[in-house]
């Protein structure tokens, strides 16, 4: 049993210590899965690093208490603790294949946790390791065994990393975003052996999330952590029902659902008192600047026609190489002013296919109708004209943004590298695309660091803009972002496209999402669209197994599956 | 179990190819160079103060083998040089490949021994100062080595004479002994040239291993493995290093390339007598076979380490070992 009580962490500062997590209480119980669900920032981490005793050089306890059966850990010598380490409390990670030793295989790795704590002898462990990968229902034990983590997939890394957790039957397991990494049909998988394996093992779980659908799916009971503090402590099912706390309340309503498929998603604004509301922002009203509405009939902006894309892989050293198609065959449209959905897996080639209507990568075969144009074999100076048209968002807004260059640098570059208008033009076009996505007018002269990552996501955003694109491809531009945050941010996109007349490539592998801002949806496996068409159809009535099976596997709130009753 | 093995094969096969065909290509490039170069060396030989008379040099030219098309010269000398014939010295007659083969050995040793001191010196200061960061242990020690890297290695080799041989009188200041005639002699001959190359070759190597030990020690896995409950010291010893081993190797590697053309100033500072010399020796003589030959042990040396290199890594890291083939 894990008791919290009043635990109280903060991070040394310049000046004194600046409080990160405040008064923190709760208990688990063997076999209960407690969900610990909050933001980024939101202190629901460094909780847990705290739990384990394992907080980096610059945090400190300042008050409170963690009993694991009635010891306090945080009085423990610093030896006692590592040996309860991996041995009562075990912990997975977010990143399953960064969590793991790239050098040694994922055999060994496992034999080395277990012989840490119960020295049984090689040869024992080595065959308890076997017994441990197939209880986690890995597909192949004896390759598993051997493989090195980069040979494996990221969600039979997380099996990996929950066999060495339960290795020792711990009697608390830590799981901080153990699915985030994944896909949802993958993290409906791992959820779910996570869940059965508890029942077996009869640990108190921790589980640690932003995603209040898993919560939903497997936690018996919640606690709500907003900026330090705990907000709430509910059953899952009260939680769902009845919010106690306006916070709560609020992160519930930010959350794109499926079925749910509002004109404007509520964001978490926070008043200078600090009381916290759920607000429904109003769509911002066409400036009567903008030009006025085309009809330019019914001709798509963009055209995809039997479009591939193939990479060439040898599946041993001396084999043959053998071709994978990354995209195959897809043709697709985009009509002007609305915005194509396309999910799918990891690797089932959406980003490949991005990339090609971009023209990072030089389709093998195939056309890309772009304003009635084919660019799939244009030579990169042919392109040059459409590259302005076409922009593009990515995923980690603290990776795409040169963190030596300040937002209007940022913003202005690709003004610059089309000598678009002179310098005091360029500057005045900065200012107002930072109006447009919401940035005040003092974040020019700021460095992206001092941006969180809605903000950082929002001057990507502008400077995808700059140069008045008519399609933006946004790859996964949401995936990185907190769901309030993400809320603001597909409002602001959703304003934009009325504002600026764009025309969006959606690429996600959150269906919610997806559903939430999507005109048309295509569905993409294994480099081919098994369904293609308007968003009501694809997500109220799938044709295709595959559709059927990724919808299922979105853990959603008011769905009755993992075995619970519905609040 | 069997593609691997073949995967290992293919690979060493692959990179002794490479390394084959980058000897051909030096070896080439020596060829071209000396023919290139202002200078006959058959004036040379005949002494052009003596005045000799066109036949004598006709005949020399041809005893030499000069007189056959340039083509036909390289082939010839590329075919030899396969049979480690490097020709014979011209101001002695002795065959090229004795002077290589008597001072190729001396230089390893010298290089051998540099980096050995500099690696046992630099990598235990560069784990020490990333696991102690931004304390005053890793502020000395860094502090140390950047001034370490900026002495050049004749005031490092003054210091040392200074000190040890004028002022403390423990070891020769200069010169060599043969192992065979006396071994303690020896070493204590060799002591100071290698620490002269070795004192600055470390302070490189303690930066890269902190650097890189401290990269490591940021990544998600050691966290994972502290959370297992492994005590810290195995972390930093079985994983840690393992794994910050890659670009450590590579600089230690790179170093001792450098240092089988770089040993010049050390050589002829402590009088030893090393392919440097040797060379330096030649290029002033215009003894061009010997300049070759010289030439392409060091180059062929250099290659062998880097190829020895090259296939450490492999070992080291198994994403290499896979993907590369």
């Amino acid at each position: 049993m894990l008791e919290v009580r009043n635990l109280s962490i903060a991070f040394k500062a310049s000046v004194g210590l600046k409080s990160a997590v405040r008064n923190i209480d709760f208990i688990i119980r063997p076999g209960e899965i407690l969900g610990l669900v909050g933001e980024s920032g939101s202190g629901k981490t460094i909780t847990s690093l705290g739990v384990m005793g394992l907080l980096p050089p610059n945090a400190v306890v300042t008050g409170g208490e963690v009993l694991v059966d009635g010891v306090d850990i945080l009085k423990l010598p610093p030896a006692d603790l590592r040996k309860l380490r991996g041995r009562h409390i075990a912990m997975i990670f977010q990143d399953p294949m960064a969590s793991l030793d790239p050098i040694f295989t994922c055999g060994d790795q496992i034999v080395e946790a277990i012989l840490l704590h119960e020295p049984i002898g090689r040869a024992n462990a080595r065959r308890k390791a076997r017994e441990l990968l197939e209880k986690v229902l890995i597909s192949d034990p004896d390759r598993a065994m051997r493989s090195y983590p980069h040979e494996l997939s990221g969600g039979q890394c997380q099996r990996i990393m929950i066999a060495m957790a339960v290795a020792c039957r711990p009697r608390i397991i830590i799981a901080d975003e153990p699915t985030t990494a994944l896909d949802v049909t993958v993290q409906k998988q791992v959820l779910e052996l996570l869940r059965e394996l508890n029942g077996e093992v009869g640990a108190a779980i921790l589980l640690i999330t932003h995603d209040l659908g898993v919560i939903y799916e497997v936690a018996d009971r919640v606690v709500v952590m907003y900026a330090g503090d705990k907000m709430e402590e509910a059953t899952t099912a009260d939680l769902f029902a009845a919010p106690r706390s306006d916070y709560s309340r609020a992160l519930i309503d930010s959350m794109p659902s499926l079925g749910r498929n509002a004109e404007r998603l509520p964001v978490i604004e926070r008043d200078p008192s600090g009381k916290v509301s759920s607000v429904r922002p109003e769509p911002r009203p066409r400036p009567a600047s903008a030009a006025p509405v085309l009809s330019e009939g019914d001709r798509p902006l963009l055209e995809i026609r039997d479009l591939c894309k193939s990479y060439w892989i040898k599946p041993s050293p001396l084999a043959v190489p053998v071709e994978m198609r990354a995209v195959d065959r897809v043709s697709l449209t985009v009509a002007p002013r609305t915005t194509l959905g396309l999910v799918g897996e990891s690797g089932c080639g959406k980003s490949t296919l991005s990339r090609a209507v971009i023209r990072l990568y030089k389709p093998d075969s195939g056309q890309i109708l772009f304003k009635g144009k084919d660019i799939a074999a244009l030579s990169d100076k042919e392109m040059r004209p459409f590259r302005r048209e076409i922009a593009m968002v990515f995923q980690n807004p603290y990776g795409s943004l040169n963190p030596r260059q300040t937002v209007a640098q940022l913003v202005e570059a690709p003004m610059v590298v089309f000598a678009d208008g002179d310098a005091a033009k360029r500057q005045r076009r900065v200012r107002s695309l930072l109006e447009a996505v919401g940035l005040p007018a003092t974040a020019a002269q700021k460095y992206p660091h001092e941006f969180s990552g809605g903000q950082r996501q929002r001057i990507a955003i502008a400077r995808a803009l700059a140069l008045n694109p008519s399609l933006v491809i946004c790859d996964e531009a949401v995936s990185a972002l907190d769901v309030s945050v993400q809320a603001q941010v597909l409002n602001l996109l959703k304003d934009l496209q009325a504002e600026f007349d764009l025309t969006y490539l959606f690429i996600s592998h959150d269906l919610s999402v997806v559903e939430h801002v999507s005109d048309t949806v295509a569905v993409m496996q294994k480099g081919r669209i098994v369904e293609y068409g308007p968003v009501a159809e694809i997500f109220g009535n799938p044709r295709e197994p595959y559709t059927r099976m990724l919808l299922d596997a979105v853990p959603t709130v008011g769905s009755m599956r993992g075995g619970k009753a519905a609040p | 179990m069997n593609a691997s093995i073949a995967g290992a094969l293919l690979l060493v096969a692959r990179k002794l190819l490479t390394a084959i065909i980058q000897l051909f290509v030096v070896a080439t490039l020596i060829f071209s160079v000396m023919y290139i170069m202002p200078g006959d060396p058959v004036l040379l030989l005949l002494g052009a103060d003596s005045n000799p008379s066109p036949e004598a040099i006709v005949s020399m030219r041809s005893q030499l083998g000069l007189d056959q098309p340039v083509l036909s010269q390289y082939f010839v000398w590329l075919w030899n040089a396969l049979h480690l014939d490097f020709g014979k010295s011209l101001t002695n007659g002795y065959p090229v490949a004795n002077y290589v083969m008597q001072n190729l050995p001396r230089t390893l040793e010298l290089a051998f021994a540099a980096i050995i001191i500099a690696a046992l010196i630099g990598v235990p200061l560069g784990i020490a100062a990333a696991l102690k960061r931004g304390s005053t242990r890793d502020t000395v020690l860094t502090s140390i080595a950047t001034i370490g890297i900026s002495v050049p290695v004749y005031i490092m080799g003054t210091l040392l004479v200074l000190f040890f041989s004028l002022k403390l009188g423990w070891l020769p200041a200069s010169g060599y002994t043969d192992i065979s005639r006396n071994v303690f002699e020896h070493f204590r001959k060799l002591a100071l040239p290698a620490l002269a190359l070795g004192l600055g070759l470390a302070a490189s190597i303690a930066r890269m291993t902190r650097s890189s030990v401290l990269e490591i020690l940021g990544r998600d896995f050691v966290r994972a493995l502290r959370a297992k409950g492994m005590p810290e010291r195995r972390i930093i010893w079985q994983h840690v290093l393992r794994n910050a081993a890659i670009p450590i190797v590579t600089i230690i590697g790179l170093q001792l390339g450098n240092l089988m053309g770089g040993t010049v100033l050390v050589e002829a500072m402590f009088n030893w007598p090393g392919l440097s010399t040797l060379l330096v020796g030649a290029v002033s003589a215009r003894n061009y076979p010997l300049v070759q030959g010289a030439m392409l042990a060091i180059a062929a040396a250099f290659i062998l380490i880097n190829l020895v290199v090259e296939l450490l890594y492999s070992l080291l890291d198994p994403r290499i070992r896979r993907k590369r083939s």
